[in-house]
């Protein structure tokens, strides 16, 4: 009997260090829904120079949160976050490199070649 | 019996001696191999949305020189789009919750949580479908012009994600209660859910950068 206790209790242990309980992450999804809210807020509310840094701000915590939490990468193995790091920043250099297009890939005339101009 | 002669004759060609809780060959890193494949896909991911993310802002105002129309940004319905935002976010919820079910062999709920994900995320498809239409209606097709190319090449390689994600998750249903999926495989549950976030964080930025930021 309480080799079975014992090993329920290592079990529920076990199951907190790969994340949160069931109540954790409705905590988690109320707070992405709130978020979620002042984003919209932003299309009926003139937020003036801080709407696009607020939207960034909120689309990057929102990211985070989920891949933290609902993706377990705070508690699971690093190997898992590098590859997925790896991926994200690469995405963010082909945006980068596509940006460059808006900036530096012009013909002598110096219209953008992507504008069709 | 001859399973028995074949898993020995396995763990011969590897060099193992042991087999894990859910009959995985031991790896190097302690880390199923399914696992880390879903990680690497979905890193590979990335970059697929972020080519077209890109792809979009380039051309997102450009009509091209010899097509009008109006571009999908003057079109947007946001009220609508916030609410399909709010069901695929809290799919993810109900996602987590199915893992949870199972990794406590809570089998009854387990299936309540698959089904109800797959549920909202149809919810989320059809309201894809609805924009579309009502694009179309108004003169917004895929070859209209350069920017609706671009914008219905993200938002429907995005749809398709989750189409695929829904079959995924009616299929797990259906392991579930046919009792071919337990407990002891509860990490094939996650790995659809690490999936099914994924088409969730990409739908975060979709809707910001795509939707909201003007």
């Amino acid at each position: 009997m309480n080799t079975v206790a014992v090993s329920e209790e290592e079990t529920h242990d076990e199951h907190q260090d790969h994340g949160l309980s069931d109540v954790g992450y409705i905590k988690i999804a109320l707070l992405l829904a709130v978020l979620t809210a002042v984003e919209v807020a932003t299309y009926f509310w003139d937020f003036g120079v801080l709407e696009v840094p607020s939207l960034l701000i909120l689309m990057v915590v929102k990211f985070q949160i989920v891949v933290s939490y609902f993706m377990h990468l705070k508690f699971d193995s690093k190997v898992f976050t590098y590859i997925f790091v790896t991926g994200v920043i690469l995405a963010m250099v082909v945006f980068a490199a596509m940006g460059t297009s808006m900036v530096f890939w012009q013909n002598p005339s110096g219209c953008d070649l992507s504008a069709y101009c | 019996m001859s399973e028995t002669t074949h898993d020995s004759d396995a763990q011969i060609a590897y060099g193992r001696t042991e087999w894990d809780d859910y009959h995985h060959l031991p790896t190097n890193t302690g880390l199923t191999n399914e696992k880390v494949t879903m990680w690497a896909f979905l890193g590979s991911d990335c970059l697929l949305f972020g080519a077209l993310i890109s792809t979009y802002l380039l051309l997102r105002n450009r009509v091209g020189p010899s097509t009008t129309g109006p571009t999908a940004a003057d079109l947007f319905d946001i009220p609508f789009t916030s609410v399909s935002s709010f069901v695929l976010l809290m799919s993810s919820l109900t996602m987590v919750l199915a893992v949870t079910s199972i990794q406590r062999a809570e089998m009854e709920r387990c299936k309540l949580w698959l089904l109800t994900t797959a549920g909202l995320g149809s919810i989320f498809i059809a309201g894809q479908v609805y924009e579309f239409t009502s694009f179309y209606r108004e003169g917004l097709g895929f070859t209209t012009n350069i920017s609706s190319s671009a914008f219905f090449t993200l938002t429907g390689f995005h749809g398709v994600h989750v189409s695929l994600g829904i079959v995924m998750l009616v299929t797990m249903w259906a392991l579930v209660s046919g009792g071919q999926l337990g407990p002891e495989r509860a990490e094939t549950i996650e790995i659809i859910g690490l999936y099914w976030h994924f088409v969730d964080i990409v739908w975060i930025v979709i809707f910001a950068v795509v939707y909201l930021i003007p």
